[in-house]
C-alpha cells in the first residue's frame, strides 16, 4: 500500500532498506549463532545518518521525527530484530536527554549520539522493578558537588556496549515514584561496571547485560531535569519510543510474511505449488491483512505522536500492542506454512519467530499496554459523563 | 588535498551483451551503475580527505545520463562533481578517452587522481595508466593499500601476482585501484540529500581545450573488428548410479585424466 511518503521520507526508507539488505541479510544467521553485537552495522548505520534521525540539526541530526525514525526500524527489522534493537534501542537511552535534557546536556551528549560516535542505553529494570517499574532500588545520594549510585541495573539493551547510560535511580526512597529521579552515567565512570551478559531465546545480536553500581559517583551535572522527575522522565520516554517496537513488529512480520509468501510459491506438494492451497492462501491473506492494519496504526500513531499532542500514553501502547501481537502471530504462521523448512535454521523464519517474542514483553509487557489502555479509557469515560 | 576521482558508468550485468551487426555493447534496458572498482576509488578519495582535509571531486566522461552516476558519488561523500559531456566525445576509444580525462584535469587541478583498476565493461584497465602519461605525472597501478600519505609524498603497496610492491612518489599522482584496497561506504541521508541539489558542472570540448583530432572516433585509434564472448568450452559429464557406483566411476575418471 502507498502511504504517501514524502520524497525525504521514501529516501530514509529506500537507504535502511539497502543497508538491511546489503549488511544485515548477510550476517544476521551468524550473528544469531554467535550471539555477536552488530559493530559493523553500527557503523554504517553511524556513517550513514541513520543514529541522528530524530535528534534536531542544531545537534547535527536530520531533525525528522518518530515516524521517520520508524521508517529506518520497520526496514532494519524486516532483516533482523537484533540489530534493529541495538538501533533502537539508541533512541531509547536518548529520549530522555532529548526531551528533558539541559541545554548543556543537549550540547555536550547529543552530537555524539548523532553521529553515531558513541552509542546509548536506557537503564531503568531491575531484579525486582520490571513491569513495576516504581519498585527501582538503586539510589542516588547527593554528596557535595557529585550524586552516588548504588544499585544493579537488569537486562539493559546495549549495556556494555553503549558509552553513555541514562538511568532511573531513587533519590528519595520515602517519596515512592516520586523519589526517582534519572542521570546520565558515562561507561568508564569509577564505580560503574557491567555484570553478565543474558543467553537468550532471540535477538541474539543485540547485548543485554546488568549494569552495576558501587559508589560510583558522577557530577551534579548529571541529573536530567528535576529531582524527583525520573518517572515522568521514564514515562514519556517510553511513550515516545513505543511505536518504534511496533515498527519492529511490523518489519518483522512483513520479513517472515515474504518468506513464508516466497517458499509456498516454489514448494510443491500434491504436483502443484502449496500457495495454490486454499488453507495456505488464507493464512497468507490473514498475515497480510494483519500487517497492513498494525503498519497503519503504527505510522498514524507515529504521526500523531509527532505532532507535540501531549499525551499520547494511550495511543502509542495501542501500536505497541497492536503490532507486536501481530509480529508474534504472523512469525509463527510463517514457520507453520513453510512446514519443516520453517523450523530449520537454514531459513529465517525459525529466528523471526524466536526475535519476534521479546517484543510483547520489553518496554512494559503487552498486558502493562493494555493497562495503559483501559486507564486512558477509564479517564476518558470519566471525562465525558460529567 | 585537492583529490579527482574518475568514475564510469557500466552497465550493471557481468553478461556481454553485444550486437552483432554493430559489435558494439547493447546498453538499452540494463540499468546502470558506477563501475564496482571506482566505488573503492571513490572511499580511497574520501578517506584521504578525513583525514587531511581538501575535497573529493569526480569526474566522468559520457552521456548526459552519467550524471546519474555522479550524483551517486556525492550521495556516498564526494563535494563536487564535473560531466564531460559532448558529441566530439562519441566513440572515444581509450586513447581519446584519457586525453580528454588528462585535458579536464589539467583544467581542475589534482593532487591525486583515483581511477578503478578496470572498467567491468570495457576491462582494458588502460584508461588510468594512459591518462597519466598524458598529465604526465607517475601513476602506481593496482594499489591495494595506502600506507602512508602527506605533503607531497606517498607510499603505497602495489598488488603483484605474488605479493606486493611497495612504491614511493611525489605528487601529483595517479592511483588506480583494486579491489582489496577498502570497503566502500554506504550513502548517507545528508550525501543524498546533498546529491539531489548538487550543481554537476559540465563541461565540453571547448571548456577542457581538446584538440578535435584526438578525441571522438576520429582521435580514436582502435579499431573494432570484432567482439564476442568466447564460449565456454567444458566438458561435462553426469555420473549415475548409487552413491558408491558414482565414488568408484569418479574415482577412475581422475585417475583417467590424472588427477589422482
Ligand atoms: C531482551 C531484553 C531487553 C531489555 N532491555 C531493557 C532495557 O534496555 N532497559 C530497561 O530498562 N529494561 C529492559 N528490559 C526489561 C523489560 O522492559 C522488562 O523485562 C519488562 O518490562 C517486564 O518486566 P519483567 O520481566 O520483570 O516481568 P514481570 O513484571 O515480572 O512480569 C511477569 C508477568 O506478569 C505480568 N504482569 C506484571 N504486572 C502486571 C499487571 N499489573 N497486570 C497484568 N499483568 C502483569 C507481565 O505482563 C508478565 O506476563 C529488557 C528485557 C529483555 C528481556
Ligand atoms: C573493444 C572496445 C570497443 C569500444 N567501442 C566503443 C564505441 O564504439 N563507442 C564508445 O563510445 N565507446 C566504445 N568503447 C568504450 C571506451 O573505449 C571505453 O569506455 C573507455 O575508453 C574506457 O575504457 P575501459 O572501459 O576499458 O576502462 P578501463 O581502462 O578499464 O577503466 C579504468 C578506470 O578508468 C576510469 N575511466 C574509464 N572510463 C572512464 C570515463 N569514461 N570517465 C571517467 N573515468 C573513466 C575509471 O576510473 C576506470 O575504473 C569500446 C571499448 C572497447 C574495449
Amino acid at each position: 500500500m502507498d502511504y504517501f511518503l514524502t520524497e525525504e521520507q521514501q529516501m530514509i526508507r529506500d537507504l535502511a532498506k539497502e543497508i538491511a539488505d546489503e549488511k544485515v541479510m548477510p550476517v544476521r544467521a551468524e550473528l544469531d549463532e554467535k550471539e555477536e553485537f552488530p559493530w559493523d552495522i553500527m557503523k554504517t548505520l553511524a556513517q550513514s545518518d541513520f543514529m541522528g534521525i530524530y535528534i534536531p540539526e542544531e545537534y547535527g541530526g536530520m531533525g525528522k521525527g518518530g515516524f521517520e525514525f520508524s521508517l529506518a526500524v520497520e526496514e532494519l527489522s524486516r532483516a533482523c530484530l537484533g540489530v534493529s534493537t541495538s538501533y533502537a534501542a539508541n533512541a531509547l537511552g536518548t529520549y530522555p536527554i532529548l526531551l528533558y535534557g539541559s541545554e548543556a546536556q543537549k550540547k555536550k551528549y547529543l552530537p555524539e549520539i548523532a553521529s553515531g560516535q558513541r552509542l546509548v542505553a536506557f537503564g531503568l529494570t531491575e531484579a525486582n522493578a520490571g513491569s513495576d517499574a516504581a519498585g527501582v532500588q538503586t539510589t542516588a545520594k547527593l554528596e557535595g558537588n557529585e550524586y552516588v549510585l548504588n544499585g544493579t541495573k537488569q537486562w539493559i539493551t546495549n549495556g556494555g556496549e553503549a558509552e553513555i547510560y541514562t538511568i532511573i535511580a531513587m533519590t528519595d526512597k520515602n517519596k515512592g515514584a516520586r523519589g526517582a529521579s534519572a542521570f546520565i552515567v558515562e561507561k568508564g565512570t569509577p564505580g560503574f561496571t557491567f555484570g553478565k551478559k543474558e543467553n537468550k531465546l532471540g535477538i541474539r545480536a543485540s547485548s543485554t547485560r546488568e549494569l552495576v553500581f558501587e559508589n560510583c559517583r558522577i557530577p551534579k551535572e548529571n541529573l536530567i531535569s528535576k529531582e524527583g522527575m525520573g518517572f515522568i522522565v521514564a514515562m514519556k520516554t517510553l511513550d515516545k519510543s513505543r511505536t518504534g517496537v511496533g515498527a519492529q513488529g511490523v518489519g518483522v512480520a512483513q520479513g517472515a510474511f515474504d518468506a513464508a509468501a516466497n517458499y509456498a510459491r516454489e514448494r510443491h506438494q500434491f504436483g502443484q505449488p502449496v500457495i495454490s492451497f486454499q488453507a495456505v492462501q488464507h493464512m497468507l491473506a490473514d498475515m497480510a491483512t494483519q500487517i497492513e492494519a498494525a503498519r497503519a496504526l503504527v505510522y498514524s500513531v507515529a504521526k500523531y505522536v509527532d505532532s507535540g499532542m501531549k499525551d499520547v500514553s494511550k495511543e502509542s501502547a495501542m501500536a505497541k500492542l497492536f503490532a507486536t501481537d501481530v509480529a508474534m502471530k504472523v512469525t509463527i504462521d510463517a514457520v507453520q506454512v513453510m512446514g519443516g523448512a520453517g523450523y530449520m535454521r537454514e531459513y529465517p523464519v525459525e529466528k523471526m519467530m524466536r526475535d519476534a517474542k521479546i517484543l510483547q514483553i520489553y518496554e512494559g509487557t503487552n498486558q502493562i499496554q493494555r493497562n495503559v489502555i483501559g486507564q486512558a479509557l477509564i479517564k476518558e469515560t470519566a471525562r465525558k459523563k460529567d | 588535498m585537492n583529490i579527482i576521482v574518475c568514475i564510469k558508468q557500466v552497465p550493471d550485468t557481468a553478461e556481454i551483451r553485444i550486437n552483432p551487426e554493430t559489435n558494439t555493447l547493447m546498453r538499452e534496458g540494463v540499468p546502470s551503475i558506477i563501475n564496482p572498482f571506482d566505488l573503492h576509488a571513490l572511499e580511497a578519495g574520501i578517506k584521504i580527505k578525513e583525514q587531511l582535509g581538501g575535497k573529493v571531486l569526480v569526474l566522468t566522461m559520457g552521456p548526459p545520463q552519467a550524471e546519474t552516476a555522479l550524483r551517486e558519488a556525492i550521495s556516498i561523500g564526494a563535494d563536487e562533481a564535473v560531466l564531460l559531456s559532448d558529441r566530439a566525445f562519441a566513440g572515444s576509444d581509450t586513447w581519446a578517452t584519457s586525453y580528454i580525462l588528462a585535458q579536464a584535469v589539467r583544467k581542475l587541478g589534482a593532487d591525486i587522481i583515483f581511477c578503478g583498476k578496470q572498467a567491468i565493461d570495457g576491462d582494458t584497465a588502460q584508461v588510468g595508466p594512459e591518462t597519466a602519461e598524458f598529465l604526465g605525472i607517475p601513476h602506481i597501478s593496482y594499489v591495494i593499500k595506502i600506507e602512508e600519505i602527506k605533503d607531497n609524498y606517498i607510499r603505497v603497496q602495489r598488488l603483484m601476482d605474488e605479493g606486493y610492491d611497495i612504491v614511493e612518489s611525489g605528487l601529483p599522482v595517479l592511483l588506480t585501484v583494486v579491489k582489496e584496497l577498502n570497503q566502500p561506504r554506504m550513502p548517507s541521508l545528508k550525501g543524498k540529500m546533498a546529491a539531489k541539489k548538487a550543481e554537476i558542472k559540465k563541461m565540453g570540448q571547448a571548456e577542457i581545450e581538446a584538440d578535435e583530432n584526438n578525441i571522438g572516433l576520429k582521435g580514436s585509434p582502435t579499431q573494432v573488428k570484432n567482439i564476442f564472448a568466447p564460449q565456454v568450452k567444458t566438458e561435462r559429464k553426469m555420473l549415475a548410479g548409487a552413491p558408491e557406483e558414482q565414488v568408484d566411476a569418479l574415482i577412475a575418471e581422475l585417475r583417467g585424466i590424472k588427477c589422482l
